[in-house]
């Protein structure tokens, strides 16, 4: 079902604009639909609707735009933009045009005061400009940012007056406890775990909140940017390596053990590994798997309307509904699972810069090294 | 790849790099570390005290371990004072009697010398007296021997009687 709607969604060129009022009903438009609740947007709509008069009506309010282009910093609210996604509409600032094609501001060059097209729908007279904007998923992340600072900062105030937590606080306790005992303290050692905790707790209640907030009919899909993702990657990159020990590099560029010859080869992979692989698997993960589950969850909605014509109005509905409910509550388990599993290899990978490879082990009577548990969860990770 | 390049937002990125660098500064300090220093004392309080309730179980039964030892030797040394007494008391008894023995021997040794030397002097007086009897007898024989003889026959005889009396 992904698949089958991703490559559909990859093959057709997204048509937008001039169908009846808006109205999304063929295969094409669920795909754009689809295409463009997964792209950030400059604006926050709730819905839209069409009214009598044939005026495409849309509910909710314009966020601002902040725009860093050739002669600085730009700013206007977004419902300047009317709406339009396709580069009709020009804002006209500081001298400056800009257009809004697919969720992206173009500014466009010199003296054109239209955006003109090649035939791949790519702007030919204009440029992208650095993006700045409180969009819906600024938002969201503010608003989550806001919310984890009031909630957790009054189960802090809590610990002044009584040693155990009342009311809501009693429900976080536990969620800061298991972090902490299942995710951070394992995967990175009784000696060093402390300084980790904070970054490794921000995350996870900051992906699990946002993956949550992905599932209301809000519509923020701020996990499934890849900017987002990127950037929580490399904050674990950044902390991994700038935390990693002698150790840790030492077994990147010039391994231990291995024949002389190997190890040049080997730290050409280590560091891949290190600096490239690791966060990219982490930022991949997180980024497909909540942008796979929109794009299902909004597939099946779509059964509604695509399976319309052979199950007539009420089956393709109840079907719909159906399978949408179970991969909520699917997604549900996905949003809780992508966090702890964000937080879990970015723990892990910390654990593996700051683990600490003691040489001189204990060796039992016919010279073996006799393992540690250290050695034997250094092994491991 | 293209279009994933292409979705890549870059102004997103710095504007999601400064809020979450803020965000976790303000967790850290506002959340985090207050929640994690309480839940470390919290823990570290819980073990003290089920260390100190271990402590003060072991003390305890120490001290049941002293007081059982304490009440053994108590125990003990009532036995050997009662076992010292009833042997004191057998042998003040034994003493008294043995005393008492010795005392009434020589009560009876004094009674039977005194009754002894009793028996002497009036055997001794009985001697004489008979002495001075039979020769008052002898003298009244012989007087009566010269008048009669029948007569002095019952002199004899009452004197006898009178003898025998006294």
């Amino acid at each position: 079902m992904l698949f089958a709607s991703a490559s559909a969604m990859a093959k057709t060129p997204v048509t937008e604009g001039n169908n009846n009022g808006g109205q999304v009903d063929t295969k094409t438009e669920i795909d754009g639909y689809i295409l463009h609740h997964l792209q950030d947007a400059h604006d926050f709509t709730l819905f839209s609707y069409t009214n009598d008069n044939g005026e495409r009506k849309h509910f909710g309010f314009p966020l601002p735009v902040i725009l860093w282009t050739s002669k600085g910093l730009v700013t206007f609210m977004s419902s300047e933009f009317h709406h339009n996604d396709d580069g009709h509409v020009i804002v006209e600032k500081n001298g400056l045009k800009f257009a809004k094609i697919h969720s992206k501001i173009y500014e466009l060059d010199g003296a054109a005061t239209a955006v003109a097209f090649d035939e791949e729908h790519h702007a030919t007279n204009a440029h992208k400009v650095l993006d700045l904007s409180i969009t819906k998923s600024v938002l969201g992340v503010l608003l989550v940012g806001l919310l984890m600072l009031f909630v957790f900062s009054r189960l802090g105030k809590q610990y002044k007056n009584k040693q155990i937590p009342t009311g809501f606080g009693r429900v976080l306790e536990p969620l800061v406890i298991y972090v902490r005992d299942e995710i951070v303290r394992p995967n990175i050692g009784e000696k060093h775990y402390r300084k980790f905790t904070g970054y490794l707790l921000t995350v996870f209640f900051f992906i699990w909140i946002l993956n949550l907030l992905g599932l209301t009919p809000l519509g923020f899909n701020v996990t499934g940017q890849l900017a987002v993702t990127a950037c929580l990657a490399i904050f674990t990159l950044i902390i991994y390596s700038v935390s990693g020990n002698k150790d840790y590099w030492m077994h990147i560029f010039w391994m231990p053990g291995v024949p002389i010859l190997i190890r040049p080869v080997l730290a050409v992979i280590e560091l891949a590994s290190a600096l490239i692989i690791k966060p990219f698997s982490l930022l991949v993960r997180l980024f497909a798997n909540i942008s796979a589950g929109h794009i299902v969850v909004m597939s099946l909605i779509a059964i509604m309307y695509n399976l319309r014509e052979s199950f007539g109005v009420v089956g393709s509905t109840s079907l719909a509904i159906l399978l949408s409910f179970f991969i909520t509550l699917i997604e549900v388990l996905v949003a809780f699972l992508q966090a702890y599993i964000f937080t879990m290899l970015s723990a892990l990978f910390i654990g593996m810069a700051v683990a600490e490879h003691d040489h001189d082990h204990e060796h039992d009577a016919e010279g073996h090294e006799i393992a540690d548990t250290e050695d034997v969860r250094s092994d491991f990770i | 790849m293209d279009k994933l390049l292409n979705d890549f937002s870059p102004g997103l990125f710095v504007v999601q790099t400064v809020l979450l660098l803020l965000l976790i500064f303000l967790m850290v300090k506002f959340a985090w570390k207050p929640i994690l220093n309480s839940l470390n004392e919290r823990e570290e309080g819980i073990q003290g005290a089920l260390d100190a309730a271990e402590n003060a179980k072991k003390e305890m039964a120490n001290l049941q371990a002293d007081n059982q030892k304490l009440l053994q030797e108590a125990r003990l040394e009532r036995e050997t004072m009662l076992k010292e007494a009833r042997e004191l008391k057998s042998k003040m008894i034994a003493d008294a009697e043995a005393e008492a023995q010795s005392q009434a021997n020589k009560m009876i040794a004094q009674a039977q010398e005194a009754i002894a030397s009793e028996k002497k002097a009036a055997m001794a007086e009985l001697k004489s007296h008979v002495a001075g009897l039979s020769l008052d007898i002898a003298e009244k024989v012989v007087r009566q021997e010269l008048s009669n003889k029948d007569k002095q026959l019952e002199l004899v005889e009452s004197m006898l009687g009178e003898a025998k009396l006294n």
